[in-house]
């Protein structure tokens, strides 16, 4: 008996990841889609709203108290200040949720992933269509703040559009790592070690302060930290003014997002057939 | 005859150091009905998880449709009709929603699955809930949905673990009557379950699991023959005295098992028996005659009851 | 009410916050590590980092940002804790684990079940809030000689919401988005908006009013006149202290009959 199901499955033998993959991530999106248009989407839509909160209190409040600060650009509100490190956080905090927590829920309590496995999807499709679908995600939720932080007057220039795929390259790079080591998390109780290490990260990566209160050790300590990396990257992006160390920013992301990948990719038979 | 379907040697599969398939052998061949029957966790669940490619196997080797499941995992999938033993429906989503993404999965036209759904919902008798949200459903049309899902591809082989778990009665022969179907049309069947009747029902074939090994392997009918007499009898004397009677009753059946509350004896003819204790002064509180089942297999080779 | 019972049934709350602090008592650990370092990196980070840009510009009232800041951090950190400690139990005892039905079977009564809870938060919250104030006067956060009593403050303003949660939290039978609509509606934009940053009339008049009906602002109002020289009449300590006892005993109350209903359904 060959069904339509069979003849998919074989026509995809010899070809890429055969044994993982069967070419059809999109269905998991489809997936999240159709749940998405019937759940309580206020709770989904109104993701973009904390960063928004944070900049309006922050921004204003502590803003007037701050002043004006100054930047190699020249002098800038502190609301144009905080803009960019709010939302590199929050692109970090929404791709940590859905790779970490999401994917522990749907493996764990859920089962929506043996359900998927169960057919002819393979690993690799699934967790390529829950990372598109959390990119997507942030990528609207990036665009959401992009167009409240212009509307309030705070970026000079159209370049400040590119913000929008570099809060997405960061949210890429922090899902991809996320993924490869909920993999090795064996209960929920490991899960919380991720929130020691992002609390920290989040107070000290200097969203709302610069660095220099710090002395240089500390500095190059936070330098070297993702969340840090992510800042400057969407600062340098929403300013326009890139320079060559733009480069490195995301060159720090292009290697988080391929270490992440290759270790989710090689654990996905530990991730999701136990 | 053909290569078998599922060919399977010294299958292993152990979590940490605790052994859950202790290198099984079987062979499935096509348009088969073929059972696990055994107790709480004697590997069943583990087993199939391996067949169908979704927990990979410690050792042996395994092939399905001549192919393994470790290399050609998405291939053998897109045979199969998997029936978990624990529903996993995408309980965000409604009942015909549930069957539509599932058959997307396996990469049909939502033309095609949408031709399907009807008479798939037909098949659950959930026509009437197919816009509700599976949350809402009750247990048993949980289970009824999931079996219909598994059907959305129109697999050659269909995977039940524990089918009828929560089903009521009705439901049940509904479903055997289904399955008997399916099977008329080629596909191959495997299924788990505790259900004595159940594997006397649908299994042409089956083997006996306990502990991560198998006791025992042929069709219902031969391997009562095999490991039972003709009929039982029954017998209560109360739990105090059942103890003591013991002995009095070993000499006069062939075989004889003690349970918490009953004893049982084996024999040939019951009735016959039952006389002849009778004859002998013994007069049991309560008395049964009944064929032999499977279960006495069970009991048998292993010294415990199935449904405990 | 004869004596004897009146002793039986408030034996019955204790027996409830007793069942809780057990429970709570294996993850001590967690709970006084996490009242140790999140003060701690609140206020090296926001307290040094934010205030040195602040104290370099000209300061807010003439305190250091640092004191500024902390009986705000302090009372926030006590709503926070009291608020988890409520809302986590009533949704496992409602509907997760299904534990207040056990509960109710016995002679328990639902009033005594939601105030034992509400109790065993307290416990934990007085926990938090003395380990917070000792790193806050570590850090020299705390200027002046009442500054101990900004404890009993903070303490309060978790019992009012506390209350509150306790109430909204037995109310509501489908918990699919609660934690997120109650974090991102409630908890973030108090935090935000109640003058913990800065003070309150600095904010726009329409947004002030959301620090009205906050306990958070109550409590740090309060706070700060007790740990710096914050200047406060008389008549407006009497309206904190009054708002937040009314909100705690509104809350009580409601919770005490939303409990009912739902456990005698
Ligand atoms: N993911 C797992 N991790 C660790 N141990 C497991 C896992 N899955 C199963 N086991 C263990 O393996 C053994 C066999 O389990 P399995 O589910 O295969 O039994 P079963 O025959 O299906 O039993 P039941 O009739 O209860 O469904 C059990 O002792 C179980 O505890
Ligand atoms: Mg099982």
């Amino acid at each position: 008996m060959t069904t339509e199901a069979v003849q998919l499955s074989e026509r995809r033998l010899g070809k890429f990841g055969d044994k993982y993959f069967a070419g059809r991530p999109q269905q998991v999106l489809l997936r999240n889609w159709i749940s998405f248009k019937s759940s309580a989407w206020i709770a989904v839509v109104s993701g973009f709203l904390e960063p928004v909160l944070y900049l309006l209190s922050f921004g204003y409040g502590i803003g007037e108290l701050v002043g004006s600060i100054a930047t190699p650009g020249g002098e800038i509100s502190y609301a144009a200040y905080i803009a960019p490190g709010l939302l590199a956080t929050s692109a970090m905090n929404g791709a940590m949720l859905d790779s970490t927590w999401n994917v522990f829920f749907k493996l764990n309590e859920s089962r929506l992933y043996n359900a998927m496995l169960a057919t002819s999807l393979g690993p690799l499709d699934v967790a390529l269509g829950e990372i598109a679908w959390a990119l997507m995600r942030g990528g609207i939720y990036a665009t959401a703040f992009t167009v409240i932080v212009a509307a309030l007057g705070l970026v000079t220039t159209w370049w400040a559009l590119l913000a929008i795929p570099a809060a997405i390259i960061v949210a890429f790079g922090f899902a991809s790592f996320g993924m490869a080591i909920t993999s090795y998390m064996k209960s929920h109780h490991q899960m919380n070690f991720f929130y020691i290490f992002l609390l920290p990260m989040f107070l000290f990566s200097g969203a709302f302060y610069p660095l220099t209160v710090f002395p240089g050790w500390g500095q190059a300590i936070i330098k070297a930290l993702p969340l840090r990396q992510g800042i400057e990257l969407v600062t340098r992006a929403m300013s326009g003014e890139f320079g060559i160390h733009i480069l490195v920013n995301i060159s720090y992301f292009m290697v988080m997002i391929c270490v992440g990948l290759f270790f989710t990719t090689k654990r996905l038979n530990a991730l999701f057939m136990k | 005859m053909s290569e078998p379907l599922i060919h399977a040697r010294g299958l292993t599969k152990t979590y940490g150091d605790f052994v859950a398939v202790d290198g099984i052998d079987f062979d499935v061949a096509k348009g088969e009905s073929f059972g696990f029957l055994g107790p709480n966790g004697a590997g069943k669940s583990s087993t199939m998880r391996i067949i169908g490619a979704t927990s990979v196997r410690t050792s042996g080797t395994l092939t399905i449709l001549g192919k393994d499941p470790e290399v050609n995992g998405p291939q053998i999938r897109a045979h199969l009709g998997v029936v978990p033993q624990q529903d996993n429906l995408d309980v965000e989503l409604t009942v015909s929603e549930n069957i539509f993404i599932y058959g997307r999965y396996f990469g049909l036209s939502s033309s095609f699955i949408n031709k399907k759904i009807p008479e798939l919902l037909e098949f659950a008798q959930l026509e009437e809930k197919k816009d509700v949200k599976v949350q809402a459903l009750s247990g048993g049309m949980k289970r009824r949905l999931t079996i219909a899902r598994s059907l959305v591809s129109e697999p050659d082989i269909l995977m039940l673990d524990e089918p009828t778990t929560g089903l009521d009665p009705q439901a049940r022969h509904i479903l055997w009557d289904r399955l008997f179907r399916l099977k008329e049309q080629g596909v191959t069947l495997l299924i788990t379950t505790h259900y004595m009747d159940e594997a006397e029902q649908l299994c042409d074939r089956l083997i006996v699991m306990d502990k991560g090994k198998i006791m025992a392997e042929n069709s219902p009918a031969q391997l009562i023959k095999d490991y039972s007499t003709k009929e039982v009898l029954e017998v209560r004397f109360g739990s105090d005295r059942n103890q003591e009677m013991v002995e009095v009753l070993r000499p006069l059946a062939e075989r004889i098992e003690v349970l918490p509350d009953r004893i049982l004896l084996y024999a040939e003819d019951g009735e016959q028996l039952l006389e002849s204790i009778a004859a002998k002064g013994i007069h049991p509180n309560t008395s049964l005659v009944r064929r032999s089942s499977l279960e006495d297999v069970f009991l048998r080779l292993t010294g415990r009851t199935l449904v405990e | 009410m004869s004596n004897s019972i009146r002793k039986v049934s408030s034996f019955g709350t204790l027996h409830v916050a007793e069942a809780r602090i057990r429970n709570m008592a294996k993850w001590a650990f967690i709970i006084l590590f996490a009242a140790v370092i999140n003060p701690t990196l609140y206020l090296v980070s926001i307290g040094i980092g934010v205030g040195s840009l602040i104290d370099a510009n000209n300061g807010v009232e003439g305190v250091s940002y640092l004191t500024f800041l902390a009986p705000a951090l302090l009372a926030s950190a006590a709503i926070q804790g009291s608020s988890d400690e409520v809302i986590f139990p009533t949704m496992a005892g409602f509907k997760w684990e299904r534990t207040f039905f056990g509960m109710r079977s016995t002679p328990l009564t639902a009033r005594q079940i939601s105030l034992g809870i509400f109790l065993a938060a307290m416990v934990r919250t007085i926990v938090s809030v003395v380990i917070y104030w000792i790193v806050l006067y570590l850090f020299g956060a705390l200027e002046s000689d009442t500054a101990w009593l900004a404890m009993p403050a903070a303490l309060f303003a978790g019992a009012a919401m506390a209350a509150v949660m306790l109430a909204l939290a037995a109310k509501i039978e489908k918990e699919d988005f609660f934690f997120t609509i109650v974090g991102r509606f409630i908890m973030i934009p108090m935090f935000l908006f109640s003058g913990t940053f800065y003070p309150l009339s600095q904010m726009p008049v329409f947004l002030q009013f959301f620090g009205w009906i906050s306990p958070l602002w109550h409590a740090t109002e309060l706070g700060r006149y007790l740990t710096y020289d914050y200047p406060l009449p008389g008549i407006q300590i009497f309206i904190h202290i009054a708002v937040l006892a009314t909100m705690m005993l509104v809350g009580l109350f409601l919770s005490a009959r939303v409990f009912d209903n739902r456990l005698e359904k």
